[in-house]
């Protein structure tokens, strides 16, 4: 009897000191927000185009990490993006979907500014604040800012905004990778 | 030359290959002396065979002949199957390695630089794992053959009347001490007390001969001392404590070295680059690994001898020890320099 | 006597200096045309205080520093500003950098010298000088030299002297000629750093030089050191091995760790600042190769290249192009016409003869020679494969960024392959990806302020709404919610016009050019009939606007019941999409260019 008595404070007084550990640790350990969205948001490129299907990329984060969502729907973020998304969860990479939008190479919106009318509706598109200029003035992207979306391009009413390469100056210019002919032309 | 640095050395990989291969000719030439024209038949041989399977592989994958075939490689994986296998071995042994080290070994990884496999130790291996008979039998030849005779036991296996197979199954130094082992039985002491511990001059020589074209390596910078010392001091150091507790159950070290291919495999096999390790310290764990692997396997194995397998195993460990054998960047070390 | 350290690896390339050291420095022509980068330095390009037009004296400003990290840059000589525009400059990429174009008129108008004394000067001040004065590094880093002698307590000041790049013998004939010069500039240096030693290292293949310096630091103090000829020993952090013992890690300044190295080349300019009061307009650049007549000009900043060095050949000699810098880590210029920079220290007119083409590379045999003779003590053949493999961040991790880039171990590489393009090419793709990530962040932050500044637009609009009219109107506050401020239909008629205007322009510009010369008109006056049919529609506009009741301005733009701000966002982004879709495919369609679009 007072062995099963022994066994049972032993084991309560064990759930009790276990139990206030664990409380305890849900306190002092609590983590704000949801620290797999985050992960998953520092790997997306940031355009906030929406070509996944969310209204930008926090959504898309959000929607992947809750499982609604696929990896494979970042056009920016290419396939490295994707490789990169695959590794932190543990998963396979898979490609683009058919159909789907599909990665191109990295663009900048221009603003032919001789047609800009400076009806702003551009400003209001675009998610990073990336165009300067007020009403019935002349507008100009902030080409270091511009994540190339392309989502002003569509508002325009004159048709005055293209999407173009990004400018290279010698600072970010990168060597190409080395070519060796295994025979002497 | 398109970018900097515009100029280079007149260095390239048939230059290293093709030293290596001069650094063999001693060997190649005390071989002779002792065996005969045996030697010279079987290295030919597989040379021929290591360029004929390389140049169909190149062109089964679409690469150029010209400067593969003439990058010396094959040259020398050819030279070091011919030294390794058996001299009076039936003429197909060095066809059937040279396949499997050309075609198996080195070209289906990826060719020049990618095998993880020594090619020569892989014929070796093949060899002896698949033929053990043909690649024991002949091994050393104390017969006196004529160099026709040998040629007619290598390519028609055929004896002169007045010989019989006995004759020439007189039993390696290293396969009397398994034999030995495996009877379970003292060492036959009266082995290591004749000669140079007992050894045929014929192997000395063979050893020495090594030892000098190791000495031309070094000199020429195509290795460093680490390997060959490591596995050295490796195996007679395990070999002088395995024989001072029981010297009728261990061989002496002078034996160790001087036996089998160990002088082979510390100066020419286990200091391939491709395979074998790059750091300094990686280069020194791996003499050492091959060093105690020669040894046991000789000690324990059912194997007479044991230098192919341990460059292989230690092959398979070499970019793991490499990894962990990183030396120090430039104002990285640990203590603080002056 | 300082005993010496030796650095880990390095090779013996030809010297092939005694081609260019046997003559004086001879000065050089002025040439037709000065292109004159306004980035001479690391960090920010100068700004511009000319315009296209001024008529400029010698030694007058250009351009004056930007930012923290600049130096200004100066008219080498007096002349007219012809434009400042881009031009090609030298650098591997061959673009073009925003380059003020300077045309020698022949006067000599020169802007009066401004020495310092700057044993009294305000430290401060002397720094500032020499940023206006455009001192940077000279010996091919083009570091503003004025940050580098900011801090005090200065253990050891190491001079660089060793010139150790084959061919190159700026630095030689400069100390043999010029060595009393270089001395003041030392002394200056050392006294702006309170350097407690000071020691100048000379690689032993320059003898003459070595005299010339030790003779001309007899009694200063001045430790002039003769260092075994060994490639890269002119590099900085293997020249403070040498002489100190320290080894500076990759990422750390050499400042942390009590030691600066400066050129010679610089420390002249630095005295010629601070003395004679000049600014750096010239440099002493090797002229040689493929050459008639090798040797050392003092050149003017500016100068076009190609032209500079078809002054040293009786005709052309730049037809297999020019080595800016020294063989080992120079670049080959894409564009002849860029100007002469402050980190030319060397150029090389290259021919087959003098450098023949590089056999074809073989595979990596793993044969560590370049590991033994890298001086960073890098496993190169480990970078490679991991460059190749394109394994970023695993060569990262083995210190690719440690890589001084000498190129020693494509030097000694038996299977020839060309290493230091890998690195080159693995460190852009990291930097790219740096700054991609660095954009990011950027483009997160920029997104959230804007989510938090429409809300809190919102929210106050809600609540101007609220307050002026709490009960009449209680749909008010979702009309306020409307993304566009809602208009009266009525005024969309100037609007459409003002449209009407641009999209005519837009096809105008499309049409070719003789037909668009008509329509092309700047917009005030399209015509006068639409302006005036504009201007009635925009009076009627205000009109409406004025006497419409107000709660029905909200009504009669209101959205259909939004569901959740999420959703109308995604339905708003679809429809743009969609739109985008529809316009990239009607632009497909009138691709072709002759037709211009509607």
């Amino acid at each position: 009897m007072s062995t099963l008595g022994v066994a049972l404070a032993l084991m309560a007084g064990l759930a009790v000191l276990l139990g206030a550990g664990l409380g305890f640790a849900s306190v002092i350990f609590r983590v704000e927000g949801d620290p797999l969205a985050d992960k998953i948001d520092a790997l997306l490129p940031q355009t906030q185009c929406g070509q996944c299907g969310y209204p930008g990329c926090r959504p898309y984060a959000n929607a992947i990490a809750s499982g609604q969502a696929d990896i494979n729907q970042c056009p920016p973020g290419g396939e490295d993006g994707i490789r990169k998304l695959a590794d932190l969860l543990g998963v396979e990479p898979k490609p683009f979907a058919e159909g789907a939008p599909q990665p191109q190479a990295k663009t900048v919106a221009l603003i032919e500014e001789a047609d800009c009318i400076g009806c702003t509706l551009c400003i209001q598109a675009c998610p990073v604040d990336a165009i300067l200029g007020a009403s019935k003035q002349m507008h100009t992207i902030l080409t270091r800012e511009c994540t190339g979306c392309a989502l002003c391009i569509a508002p325009c009413p004159v048709d005055c905004i293209r999407m173009v390469p990004p400018p290279v100056t010698p600072d970010t210019w990168k060597p190409r990778y080395p070519v060796i002919p295994l025979v002497m032309k | 030359m398109k970018s900097a640095p515009y100029l280079a050395q007149s260095n390239s990989v048939r230059r290293v290959m093709l030293t290596v291969v001069a650094a063999l000719l001693p060997a190649l030439t005390v071989a002779t002396w002792f065996f005969g024209i045996a030697v010279w038949v079987q290295v030919g041989q597989a040379v021929l065979a290591c360029l004929l399977f390389e140049a169909a592989m190149l062109r089964l994958r679409g690469l150029p002949l010209a400067p593969f075939l003439t990058d010396g490689s094959a040259v020398l994986t050819g030279m070091l199957i011919g030294v390794c296998f058996p001299p009076l071995g039936a003429w197909w042994l060095v066809w059937v390695g040279s396949f499997f080290a050309i075609v198996v070994a080195k070209q289906l990884y990826g060719g020049l630089g990618h095998n993880v496999f020594n090619p020569a130790m892989v014929a070796f291996a093949v060899g002896i794992v698949s033929f053990p008979a043909q690649m024991a039998g002949g091994a050393t030849v104390y017969a006196p053959l004529s160099n026709l005779e040998q040629l007619a036991l290598i390519f028609s296996h055929t004896l002169p009347a007045d010989l019989g197979w006995d004759a020439l199954s007189s039993a390696t130094p290293l396969n009397a001490v398994k034999v030995a082992l495996s009877a379970e039985v003292p060492l036959p002491l009266a082995l290591f007390s004749a000669g140079v511990s007992g050894v045929p001059n014929s192997l000395v020589g063979l050893a020495v001969a090594y030892l000098l074209g190791g000495g031309v390596l070094l000199w020429r910078r195509v290795v460093t001392w680490h390997g060959p010392v490591a596995l050295i001091l490796t195996l007679s150091t395990l070999a002088s404590v395995g024989w001072l507790l029981s010297p009728a159950r261990f061989a002496p070290p002078l034996f160790h070295l001087l036996t089998g291919s160990v002088m082979l495999g510390a100066w020419f096999i286990a200091t391939d680059p491709v395979t074998g390790c790059t750091t300094p310290r990686g280069k020194l764990w791996f003499g050492a690994g091959v060093g105690v692997l020669i040894w046991a396997i000789r000690s324990f194995g059912s194997l007479p001898d044991g230098v192919a397998f341990a460059v292989l195993t230690l092959n398979m460990m070499a970019p793991l020890i490499d990894r962990h054998t990183q030396p120090p960047v430039f104002g990285r070390k640990k203590k603080a320099s002056p | 006597m300082t005993s010496l350290f030796r650095f880990h690896g390095g090779v013996h390339p030809p010297e092939h200096k005694a081609e260019s050291n046997a003559t004086p420095i001879r000065p050089a022509p002025v040439p037709p045309l000065l292109h004159i980068a306004l980035g001479q330095s690391v960090g920010n390009a100068a700004q511009p205080c000319v315009s296209v037009g001024d008529t400029v004296p010698a030694g007058a400003c250009l351009g004056r520093a930007e930012g923290r990290i600049s130096v200004a840059v100066h008219a080498p000589v007096a002349g007219v500003v012809r434009a400042i525009a881009p031009h090609p400059f030298a650098h591997p990429s061959g673009l073009s950098v925003p380059t003020l174009t300077l045309e020698p008129n022949g006067s000599t108008a020169t802007v009066d010298p401004q020495p310092l004394a700057w044993q009294s000067a305000d430290p401060r001040s002397v720094l500032a000088h020499l940023r206006d004065q455009g001192v940077v590094g000279l010996g091919g880093a083009v570091f503003p030299t004025h940050l580098k002698l900011g801090g005090t307590g200065l253990d050891t000041l190491v001079v660089n002297g060793a010139e150790c790049e084959p061919y190159l013998t700026c630095d030689d004939r400069l100390m043999r000629e010029r060595a009393q010069d270089i001395v003041t500039g030392i002394l200056i240096a050392a006294g702006l750093t309170h350097a407690r030693r000071i020691l100048v290292g000379i690689e032993d293949n320059k003898p003459e030089a070595l005299a010339a310096m030790q003779h001309a630091a007899s009694g200063s103090g001045i430790d002039v050191v003769a260092i075994p000829t060994l490639y890269p020993s002119g590099g900085a952090k293997q020249l403070i091995r040498i002489l100190t013992g320290i080894e500076v890690p990759a990422g750390t300044r050499s400042s942390d760790l009590g030691v600066q190295c400066f050129n010679v080349a610089t420390l002249y300019t630095l005295a010629q600042a601070l003395h004679q009061g000049l600014p750096v307009t010239r440099r002493i650049v090797t002229l040689t190769g493929a050459v008639a007549e090798p040797g050392n000009v003092e050149a003017l900043i500016g100068s076009p290249i190609g032209w500079l060095l078809n002054t040293a050949h009786a005709g052309y000699c730049t037809e297999y192009g020019v080595i800016v810098g020294g063989p080992m880590m120079g670049f080959t210029l894409p564009d002849l016409n860029a100007g002469l920079t402050k980190a030319c220290n060397g150029l090389i007119a290259k021919s087959p003869t003098l450098f023949p083409p590089r056999p074809p590379a073989l595979p990596c045999i793993r044969c560590g020679d370049c590991a033994r003779v890298c001086p960073a003590e890098l496993q190169p053949m480990d970078l490679f494969w991991l460059a190749k493999a394109r394994q970023f961040d695993r060569a990262q991790a083995q210190h690719l960024f440690d890589c001084i880039e000498c190129g020693a171990c494509s030097y000694v590489c038996p299977s020839q392959i060309p290493l230091v393009d890998y690195y080159r090419f693995a460190k852009g793709e990291l930097w790219a990806a740096d700054r991609d990530k660095k954009a990011a962040d950027r483009a997160r932050q920029r997104h959230l302020f804007r989510e938090h500044r429409q809300a809190r637009d919102k929210a106050e609009k809600a609540a101007r709404f609220a307050a002026a009219r709490p009960a009449a109107v209680p749909l008010a506050s979702a009309g306020g919610s409307a993304e566009q401020p809602p208009t009266p239909t009525s005024s969309d008629a100037a609007k459409q016009a003002a449209i009407a205007a641009a999209m005519a322009r837009a096809a105008a510009k499309t049409t070719p050019p003789s037909a668009a010369s008509a329509a092309v008109e700047p917009p005030p006056i399209p015509s006068p009939d639409e302006a005036k049919r504009a201007a009635i529609a925009a009076a009627m506009a205000r009109a409406a606007a004025k006497t419409a009741p107000p709660s029905a301005v909200p009504a009669a733009v209101e959205p259909p019941p939004i569901p959740s701000p999420d959703e109308a966002k995604r339905a708003a982004i679809a429809a743009a999409m969609a739109r985008a879709a529809a316009k990239t495919a009607a632009a497909a369609v009138a691709s072709p260019p002759e037709s211009p679009t509607p």
